[in-house]
């Protein structure tokens, strides 16, 4: 079957005053399959959320899509005029993004903005839009869905906020969802919940999503694959289950050894956690090295002389490092 | 609720303040209406002197002014010496031709304003804005005199409008309809130069709010929801942008009567602007302190309304007012 | 050893006016007492709201408390003027999570970091570089960065000049606000080493306030869990993450275990 989205060879760029343009995605390719969730982990300065930007072209006035085949259900996203754009996101494509505060209109209801949202995409009597976003609500909100409609973005709790956010996402039953950091700014209990929230509406109404994060622990409880990305390009992809426990990408494997160790039996607490030395690359017009060769501690000759390719270690898990060849 | 009566309270301390302020400063200034009659030879000392004693200009100020203060309270703002007339009245015929003034021009600048400040903000660092800044830009810095004195040529050479005045000399004899219409050609002038005095910088504010508003994580995330570009503008980033706008609003509701006095003393339009030259010339101290009050009501009046409009438009602000 | 800080039944209360002036109590905390003693870390751990923002405040004596007692270093310090004060407020000193906006972005690190100093008498040119350099030695960001606005550096590397700054004055206690929370994974790590090495140099004091248990049970030696403004555990770090006592502690845990993930930590 064919998958539900394609991008071949993403790359897009920043121009930045007084600079050389900045690249913040080069050469980036990967699938998305019906049903399936794919997480992106990235962490600042990977591209990621420029990534949830570009999907839908609603980048930033100094971004660029350079070059890039984005399919979504057969059609070219890259050649859509405007108008048809517009009806696909929010309507096909839904997006839900960081900083729920912020990302909320703070002078207007939310259960008015979730309103809007599905009146953009299906014009009907305002009582129908009212009666199915509440539904919606319902769905998303256990109880009190009436109240927190009428209420003001500032008035409602973090994980609130974040359940509206996801409300204006699946109000029009679209096939993908992109969430970008859904909860970044949540603490952990609640992140559980929106967690669970996931899992149960994708369950229900069967999302697919690219889920982009820092956090691989939120990967581990949702994602069926995923893609790392690092300075704009993946380094690898694979099953879940197999990135996050046997990492071959010499960055997936120190940044998973960054966490704080789950105690087995043996760790001692209060000692120093390993790091990634250096911190992420500047975005520059053109690395002719891999761009984790600076801080790499597996780097090699070759690594300097140019961008490794990917490589395919198994049909469903591929790397970019020299390690595997490329 | 408190937080208005607070308000109130103020407003009414500040024209308290206000009139007091304005009537230490008239009266101390050098001179008063009846000594400049003194330059006319054809007054004799004895009826300057009763004329004194009638205006009680001989008396102490503080006396003067509780006399005004009480007199205000019954709904009276003193006399005029020059027009031999109460001041109340008169003051309100100006203020009514200013006010027709004013109010058609603030709209109209307000609605090109927006019109202009929106599209440059979408159009930000393109060439309809930099052409927009430009032209706003060498509006600003011709001063206000000079633009009210080059319309005037205009008109005085074209022919087309009337140099001055508020309506023709046969404006009784005329039809309803033509009533309006000559009442518009007069206006046409002064309204045109007030316009084009305050829409450069208000333009200018405008763009700056939405600007801002148009790159907040809001609207993109409204754009990724699929709303269509009209709504975005107007229904959530004009809105959004509201705060600054508001503020501003409310000055220009302030300024409606105080603005427009260069134009009005250029153009020969009878407002309230050269009233208050002549009075001020003349020493007619209670129209000169009747007009600055009427105007300095305006000016409270508008902060008030912004107060009241930027309470209804913001919901934030309505928590923390709640809050305190 | 005794202890650096003590709090007792600290309490604070809020009234917030409604509409009409009808107001309403809102309890941040109560009941809050325990004892930190010197060159240890507290770790003070809750969900959001749970009145964990307010009682570092108030400890900082940002903010009074209503009611109860907080000694530091034997003295007490509730109730003390703003004169008094001064004396006290060198000695505790906050970083907060949002590296973003706790940098003023008007002025460059070195300025930045010799602020506290400069507050108390005006440095001369070479005093500030010579203090600069100390600081931000510390904090290991190298020298060529001191002349640039906080916008220029990544989130890491802003955490690392409020923690320069917060040392300006020589603090004995540092209260962590969420200092980590906003930061990547990789760069967590780097700031906690950091920490940890920071309290060994110069024997400094955490409270450090988190909603990530984890690295709450990495970096501290006690654990004091926190629901609706009241300590419902506190004990030593080991324990309270293996044998939870409270449900809402047990309920943390299982947050932060991490169903499925066994990273590959050979």
């Amino acid at each position: 079957m064919k998958p539900l989205l394609e991008v071949v060879d993403l790359c897009v760029t920043y121009a930045v005053p007084l600079h050389e343009r900045e690249v913040a995605l080069s050469g980036v390719s990967f699938v998305v399959e019906r049903g399936e969730t794919l997480g992106v982990l990235g962490e600042s300065g990977s591209g990621k959320s420029t990534l949830a930007a570009a999907l839908l072209r609603i980048l930033h006035a100094n971004g660029k899509i350079e070059r890039g085949l984005v399919t979504f259900e057969g059609e070219d996203l890259m050649q859509l005029k405007a108008s048809a754009l517009q009806r696909i996101r929010g309507r096909l494509i839904a997006s839900i993004f960081q900083e729920p505060l912020i990302a909320l209109h703070p002078a207007i209801r939310v259960g008015q903005q979730v309103e809007n949202v599905l009146a953009a995409h299906q014009p009907a009597s305002r009582r129908a839009v009212r009666e199915k976003t509440l539904e919606v609500l319902r769905t998303v909100f256990a109880t009190d869905a009436e109240r927190i409609a009428d209420s003001y973005p500032h008035r409602l709790s973090g994980g609130q906020r974040a359940r509206v956010l996801i409300a204006q996402s699946i109000v029009c039953r679209p096939s993908l969802v992109i969430a970008d950091e859904p909860t970044a700014s949540l603490d952990s209990l609640t992140q559980l919940e929106i967690v669970a929230l996931f899992r149960s509406l994708g369950d229900q109404y069967k999302l697919s999503m690219i889920l982009i994060t820092h956090n691989p622990f939120l990967l581990a409880a949702l994602a069926d694959r995923v893609l790392v990305l690092y300075a704009g390009r993946v380094v690898e992809t694979g099953p879940t289950q197999d990135v996050l426990s046997s990492p071959r990408h010499p960055y997936t494997r120190d940044l998973l050894r960054c966490l704080p160790p789950i105690w087995h039996d043996g760790t001692s607490r209060k000692s120093a956690l390993p790091v990634i030395p250096g911190d992420s690359p500047s975005p520059a017009a053109s690395h002719q090295k891999c761009v984790f060769e600076g801080r790499c501690a597996d780097r090699m000759e070759v690594c300097t002389a140019r961008e490794p390719a990917a490589v395919a270690l198994t049909n469903i898990h591929k790397v970019s490092c020299f390690k595997y060849g490329g | 609720m408190r937080y208005f009566a607070a308000r109130f309270l103020q407003t009414l301390f500040l024209l308290v303040g206000v009139s007091f302020l304005t009537f230490l400063f008239s009266a101390m200034a050098p001179g008063n209406y009846v000594d400049e009659m003194r330059l006319n030879p054809q007054i004799s000392p004895e009826a300057l002197a009763s004329l004194r004693a009638r205006y009680q200009l001989d008396q102490p100020l503080p006396v003067r002014y509780a006399r005004w203060l009480v007199s205000l309270a019954h709904g009276e703002l003193g006399y005029s010496f020059a027009y031999n007339t109460p001041v109340a009245p008169l003051l309100w015929v100006r203020a009514r031709n200013t006010l027709l003034l004013t109010l058609t021009a603030t709209l109209i600048t307000w609605a090109l304003a927006l019109l202009l400040g929106i599209w440059s903000a979408q159009t930000l660092g393109r060439l309809p804005d930099r052409a927009l800044s430009l032209a706003s830009a060498a509006l600003l810095a011709i001063p206000d005199l000079v633009l009210a004195l080059g319309l005037l040529i205009l008109a005085a050479r074209s022919g087309k409008f009337p140099t001055g005045g508020l309506v023709s000399v046969n404006f009784e004899a005329l039809s309803l309809f033509e009533k309006v219409r000559d009442l518009a050609n007069h206006m046409t002038l002064p309204i045109a130069a007030l316009v084009l005095t305050t829409l450069p910088v208000l333009v200018r504010h405008i763009r700056s709010a939405m600007a801002e508003v148009l790159d907040a994580p809001f609207l993109r995330a409204a754009a990724a929801h699929g709303i269509p570009r009209r709504k975005l503008v107007y229904r959530y980033a004009l809105r959004a942008a509201a705060h600054p706008l508001i503020s501003l609003f409310g000055f220009s509701v302030g300024t409606l009567l105080s603005g427009s006095l260069l134009v009005e003393i250029v153009m020969s339009w009878p407002g309230l602007g050269p009233l208050l030259l002549e009075a001020i010339l003349a020493r007619d101290l209670y129209v000169v302190i009747g007009g600055v009050l009427f105007s300095m009501l305006f000016l409270v009046l508008g902060n008030f309304l912004a107060d009241l409009l930027l309470y209804w438009a913001d919901p934030r602000i309505r928590a923390r007012a709640g809050a305190k | 050893m005794e202890p650096l800080l003590h709090v007792e039944n600290l309490e604070k209360r809020y009234e917030t006016g409604g509409l009409f002036g009808v107001t309403k109590k809102v309890t941040a905390f109560a009941d809050v007492s325990f004892a930190l003693r010197p060159q240890t870390t507290l770790a003070l751990v809750g969900a959001s709201g749970a009145g964990k923002s307010t009682l570092a405040s108030c400890i900082a004596c940002l903010e009074t408390p209503t009611s109860g007692r907080i000694l530091f270093e034997h003295r007490e310090i509730t109730g003390l003027n703003e004169k008094q004060l001064r004396a006290v407020r060198p000695r505790i000193q906050l970083v907060f999570q949002d590296p973003v906006s706790s940098l003023n972005p008007r002025l460059n690190i070195l300025d930045i970091v010799t602020e506290p100093l400069n507050i108390h008498r005006r440095l001369s040119e070479h005093e500030k570089r010579e203090h600069a350099r100390e600081l931000l030695d510390r904090v290991e960001i190298s020298w060529e960065k001191v002349l640039r606005n906080p916008e220029e550096l990544s989130g890491g590397q802003k955490q690392r000049v409020a923690i320069a700054r917060a040392l300006a004055l020589k603090p004995k206690l540092l209260i962590l606000d969420e200092a980590l929370s906003a930061l990547d994974a990789s760069v967590q790590a780097q700031i906690a080493n950091l920490l940890l090495d920071l309290q060994c140099s110069l024997g400094l004091t955490y409270l450090f306030i988190t909603h990530d248990l984890k690295m709450a049970a990495h970096l501290a030696d006690e654990i004091a869990v926190m629901q609706n403004g009241r300590i419902v555990e506190l004990g030593a770090a080991e324990r309270v993450f293996r044998n939870p006592a409270h449900e809402m502690t047990r309920q943390l845990v299982k947050a932060h275990s991490g169903k499925d993930l066994t990273p590959g930590l050979v």
